[in-house]
């Protein structure tokens, strides 16, 4: 009971945002109107994607320093999670894309270069699929990926915001966090932050300690 | 290094260059400007690919082992990087050069479209050179080489389109300056990283 806290805080949060993210008013805005829900889902996908990418480039560190296969896994997991967020995020940033700008991928700096960095972390699954030998698949899969890391903060935070973008908070834009949003709004806003963060921490690590068993297990049947 | 010995390799990506805008030539005739530029960037980022792939892939494991005896892996990384940019930017002039003879030349400003060309193989030296190091520790490296390096070339690609189409179009200087920066950036954060990993990547 006493280590599960953030679980329970993860569920009553991620609750809490889909009850008020759409239950609650919201200010009523020119073209979003109503979709501006969708800010309560949209960006906290985003967040925790980083947040599992930044865990894993810290664990694949740790990997190269200490040579622990956990660590290893660790790394992996939190790539595979990342993914599945960066997906979610990629699907309700078009569902409000058709919505608001009419077509679900216009050509933008923003969105061209969300689906590169996720090819760059697909490419990283590729890469560890391709080695057959355990110690230097972990090694190389590491360095990559502390290699994509930077490349990947480039591609999201510093590239789109030297054009012009449709994307809030890129390109001369503001974000949303300037004006439109009210007070009320970031009383839902920020918990979601949280909520989805521990939820997809929670997800890796769930995943982790099945692959540390699967491991386990394998080194049994052969030792 | 010692890798002036093998000068048919640097021949024979020459030619390739050569004979990979000739058949460009061949299929588009004439060009608009704006391809001109894309076409030019596309030719040289499949002459990279192949040039740098090179430099980890075809080292034998007996002559690794040698190097391994003889240098610090930092020695070794920043020599190939020095080594391949060399190469790159004696390349890319040709390449840029030929190109012109034979496609009619719309460049506005000729000094900094060269600048923007020069920058570019330094940037593809410095990202190829890592990625060749890492895909020739896997299997099937040929193919593994394009499926890493291209997602991390991309935001260097799109920079350097669109400082040569300042420079094609013979826009004041100034403008692209903040295109100079990044790719500089992009360059010094590529290159520290190598130095750091690289070490890690040797040790076998």
């Amino acid at each position: 009971m006493t280590k599960s806290w953030w679980k329970i805080l993860a569920t009553v949060l991620i609750l809490y945002s889909i009850i008020g993210g759409l239950l609650i008013n919201v200010p009523a805005l020119p073209i979003l109107h109503e979709t501006i829900r969708n800010l309560y889902f949209h960006v906290p996908m985003w967040f925790s994607m980083l947040t599992l990418y930044l865990i894993s480039v810290i664990y694949s560190v740790k990997y190269l320093n200490s040579g622990n296969p956990n660590h290893d896994l660790m790394a992996v997991e939190s790539v595979n999670v990342g993914v599945i967020f960066c997906f979610l995020g990629l699907l309700t940033g078009m569902l409000w894309a058709n919505i608001t700008w009419g077509e679900p991928w216009p050509n933008d700096p923003k969105l061209n270069s969300s689906a590169i960095s996720t090819l760059m972390y697909l490419a990283y699954l590729v890469l560890r699929n391709s080695i057959e030998e355990e110690q230097k698949r972990a090694k190389i899969s590491a360095i990559y990926n502390i290699f994509a890391f930077p490349v990947m903060i480039v591609l999201l935070f510093i590239l789109p915001r030297l054009t012009d973008s449709l994307h809030p908070g890129n390109g001369g834009n503001p974000g949303f966090g300037g004006y439109d949003l009210d007070d009320t709004m970031k009383l839902v806003l920020y918990p979601t932050f949280i909520g989805w963060i521990l939820m997809a921490v929670w997800i890796m690590t769930l995943r982790y300690r099945i692959r540390i068993v699967e491991y386990k297990q394998e080194h049994h049947n052969q030792g | 290094m010692l890798e002036w010995r093998s000068k048919y390799a640097f021949n024979g990506i020459l030619l390739y260059v050569i004979s990979t805008v000739f058949v460009c030539f061949l299929a588009f005739k004439s060009i608009q400007p704006i391809t001109w530029n894309a076409l030019f960037w596309i030719i040289m980022l499949f002459a990279s690919v192949n040039a740098i792939t090179k430099s980890f892939v075809q080292e034998s494991a007996g002559r690794q082992l040698y190097y391994y005896s003889l240098a610090s892996p930092q020695a070794i990384i920043l020599s190939k990087i020095i080594y391949n940019m060399i190469l790159m930017l004696l390349l890319s002039v040709i390449a840029l050069g030929f190109y012109m003879i034979v496609f009619k030349n719309p460049v506005g400003d000729p000094l900094f479209y060269l600048l923007a060309v020069l920058l570019g193989s330094i940037s593809f030296a410095t990202v190829f050179t890592m990625i060749s190091g890492i895909a020739a520790k896997a299997q099937n490296s040929g193919a593994l080489m394009a499926i890493l390096s291209f997602p991390v070339i991309i935001p260097l690609l799109v920079v350097l389109l669109k400082f040569s189409k300042n420079a094609m179009d013979g826009l004041d200087r100034s403008v692209s300056l903040n295109e100079i920066g990044v790719l500089l950036a992009i360059n010094a954060i590529v290159v520290t990283v190598s130095l750091l990993l690289f070490p890690f990547l040797w040790r076998d």
